[in-house]
């Protein structure tokens, strides 16, 4: 059997909930979207509800602590069906087990959520490494991202901390939204500038010290590094190619 | 109207002028400080309080890479290159004809501020040469963060070179500003150190690193029983040792770090493979390759040490005084101790565990949490990320196929080895051609 549901965290926990409803049997868990009818297949697409997936979350808030629960949203983060379901199967997993079983590495969707979990809590910490603000005209810091999942939720503590005194705002343009922090709290934005800024017009939006500063950076990286020690795979290892058009001292 | 733009003109020919003196400055001065190989940024939790700027990370990050694969997470630059003293390891001694330059305090904290804006670095590494003494030096670094933690309410970190011989009035205000403080050994025995820097002795090292550290110690205590005590050094000390400059054994190296780790209670000492920078013919001459093979073997050992429960001695002793080129230390230990071998993963306690070559620490916790919800087969441990290959000679689990014959070490090392291949194999035969 398979269900659907509509990509939200309270619908994967509303289908947790029909499925300790109904007990089914063995289920798999997809997004609606995109989702192509089988015809040996039955599909229940489930109607999110607020109430239910509060008493969901209720139950895992008993049974897990902080750190899995961070796991658990972080692999939601990812955005990609087979983690959706991986969460969906945990759960069943932990209701149905008793309380410490998510510790059991043996079992396949323990294994997965780790795993999930890890490689966005990889992002996030990529992007917290290689975001490089530019100031513009008006004194705010900008940046703009891509990153392979949705990290800018997890981001926004670690930047909001650290930058307390200057307006900065990052940009997702891939999922077209972004973080703006206004010297008192982070807003989420939705706008849609992108072609102006990609455009060759992008420096004229720059203050002009930034024209200084990126060319020290760069001297900086440039003079640091020790030439008789080169090794190029250990480089791009730390720094994958995808990320060094984010890189001030990666700009020719 | 005239006179107005000429002015402005003017005064853009003046900040080009500084620019380029700045931009000149800091090629020198950063090409200086890169041969101190400490990097971290981590182990300070320092809260940006005040609205100001910054905050440390627990884990530290590093921002960037250079293209020799070294993290570049804090920006690391000398206050000066002038030098009074004429050590024959270093570039900026002062026998040694090179240009000279000096930051000013305010370029360094503005410098520091306008990177750490723009998410460039995690903070500031700020070292300096020796000029005139050692109290004027260690002065005019306690300025440069007094000003950047005062003035400009900075709060990223800030990793400080405790000058030898400063007064300990100076190290201790310093102490209260920077997160982490160090004073590199340079050479890992007294004699190699006599050899090359006849004006320094390793005292010069122990006496301000103990001063530090029970400062440290005391600032804990004090902690305990009154709450709002300044951090004093959150991030703990370290050091550095030069790897390949004189001919120590491996042995000696780690033997020294073991003491310096021990007696005071140092964070991270860092090995750096000596890289010829003079035609002095007391070290390898220009040209010859940096040791780095060694040095990483040198890394392998330290972590083995702190984190894996490894005593020194078990690694490195009389009989065994160089590691292992073509394997690591810890499956060279193996090896040499098959007697502790096969470990039944099932049964076997933690720090055991931790021992078999191809498991790590994250592996090891996840098979002790595995293991209390069933016996693990060999499909589920490849899974929770132990490198089977290495690790199937030496362990054992439910479903491990039975063996007649017990292999001997060599045998098992032949085989890992046809397995693997190294990364540094085409640095390994330049390795042997120094020793």
């Amino acid at each position: 059997m398979v269900y659907l549901f509509d990509r939200s965290l309270e619908g994967l926990l509303t289908s947790v909930f029909e499925w300790f409803e109904r007990r089914p049997g063995k289920v798999t868990l997809m997004p609606d979207v995109g989702h192509q009818p089988d015809a040996f297949m039955a599909f229940l697409t489930i109607q999110t509800s607020r109430e239910k997936a509060d008493r969901v979350l209720k139950g895992l808030l008993k049974r897990l602590d902080r750190a899995w629960l961070r796991k658990l949203y972080c692999c939601y983060l990812s955005e990609t069906p087979e983690a959706f379901n991986h969460i969906f199967q945990f759960c069943c997993y932990v209701f149905k087990n008793h309380v410490g079983a998510e510790k059991n590495y043996g079992d396949p969707h323990v294994l997965a959520i780790s795993k999930y979990a890890k490689s966005v809590e990889r992002e996030k910490h990529r992007m917290e490494a290689f975001i490089r603000f530019k100031e513009t005209k008006d004194r705010v810091f900008y940046c703009s991202i891509d990153p392979d999942f949705n990290v800018l939720p997890l981001i926004s503590k670690h930047f909001k901390d650290r930058y307390g005194d200057q307006q900065w705002l990052i940009y997702d343009h891939r999922r077209r939204y972004g973080l703006y922090y206004n010297l008192k709290t982070v807003e989420e934005i939705n706008m849609d500038f992108n072609n102006k800024l990609s455009s060759g017009s992008a420096v004229s939006f720059m203050d002009p010290k930034e024209v200084f500063y990126s060319t020290l950076w760069k001297d900086y990286f440039k003079s640091t590094n020790i030439i008789s020690r080169k090794n190029t795979k250990l480089h791009t290892k730390h720094v994958p190619k995808r990320y060094w058009r984010y890189l001030t001292e990666k700009e020719s | 109207m005239l006179i107005f733009l000429a002015k402005s003109l003017h005064l853009l020919e003046i900040v080009f002028v500084m620019f380029d003196r700045i931009r000149k400055k800091l090629t020198v001065l950063a090409d200086a400080a890169k041969y101190d190989v400490s990097c971290s940024s981590s182990g300070s939790d320092r809260k940006n309080d005040k609205r100001g700027l910054g905050n440390g990370h627990i884990s530290g990050i590093c921002h960037t890479y250079t293209e020799d694969g070294r993290c570049v997470s804090l920006l690391k630059i000398l206050l000066t290159n002038h030098c009074i003293f004429d050590c024959a390891y270093c570039v900026s001694r002062k026998s040694n004809d090179i240009e000279r330059a000096a930051f000013t305090v305010d370029e360094v904290v503005s410098l520091t501020m306008n990177f750490y804006r723009r998410n460039y670095i995690e903070g500031l590494f700020l070292s300096s040469g020796i000029f005139k003494n050692a109290d004027f030096t260690m002065e005019r670094l306690l300025r440069v963060v007094k000003k950047l933690r005062l003035e400009e309410k900075y709060n990223g970190y800030i990793h400080l070179k405790t000058i030898p011989g400063a007064s300990e009035d100076l190290i201790r205000e310093a102490g209260l500003y920077a997160d982490r403080m160090s004073i590199n050994l340079e050479m890992p025995t007294e004699s190699g150190l006599k050899l090359l820097a006849p004006e320094k002795s390793h005292q010069d090292v122990i006496k301000p690193l103990d001063f530090v550290n029970k400062q440290i110690i005391q600032f804990k205590d004090e902690k305990k029983l009154i709450k709002h005590i300044p951090k004093f050094v959150p991030a703990g000390q370290s050091t550095q040792m030069v790897i390949g400059a004189t001919p120590e054994t491996d042995k000696e190296i780690m033997y020294t770090a073991d003491t310096f780790y021990r007696n005071f209670s140092l964070r991270r000492v860092y090995y750096s493979g000596y890289i010829p920078i003079s035609n002095d013919t007391r070290m390898p001459i220009i040209g010859t390759q940096p040791p780095l093979l060694r040095e990483n073997r040198l890394y392998q050992t330290d972590w083995l040490m702190r984190f894996y429960g490894f005593n020194i001695q078990e690694i490195l002793n009389d009989q065994n005084p160089h590691l292992d080129t073509d394997i690591d230390p810890k499956l060279s230990w193996a090896l040499r101790n098959l007697h502790h071998f096969p470990i039944d993963i099932n049964v076997a306690p933690y720090r055991m565990i931790m021992r078999i070559p191809g498991i790590g620490i994250s592996s090891a916790n996840k098979i002790v949490e595995a293991r209390k919800f069933g016996k693990l087969r060999i499909d589920q441990l490849k899974k929770i990320g132990v490198a089977y290959n290495r690790a199937k000679h030496f362990i054992k689990c439910i479903d491990s196929p039975f063996q007649l014959r017990d292999f001997q070490a060599h045998q098992i090392k032949a085989f890992i080895l046809t397995e693997s291949e190294s990364k540094y194999l085409k640095n390994a035969n330049n390795q042997l051609l120094l020793f």
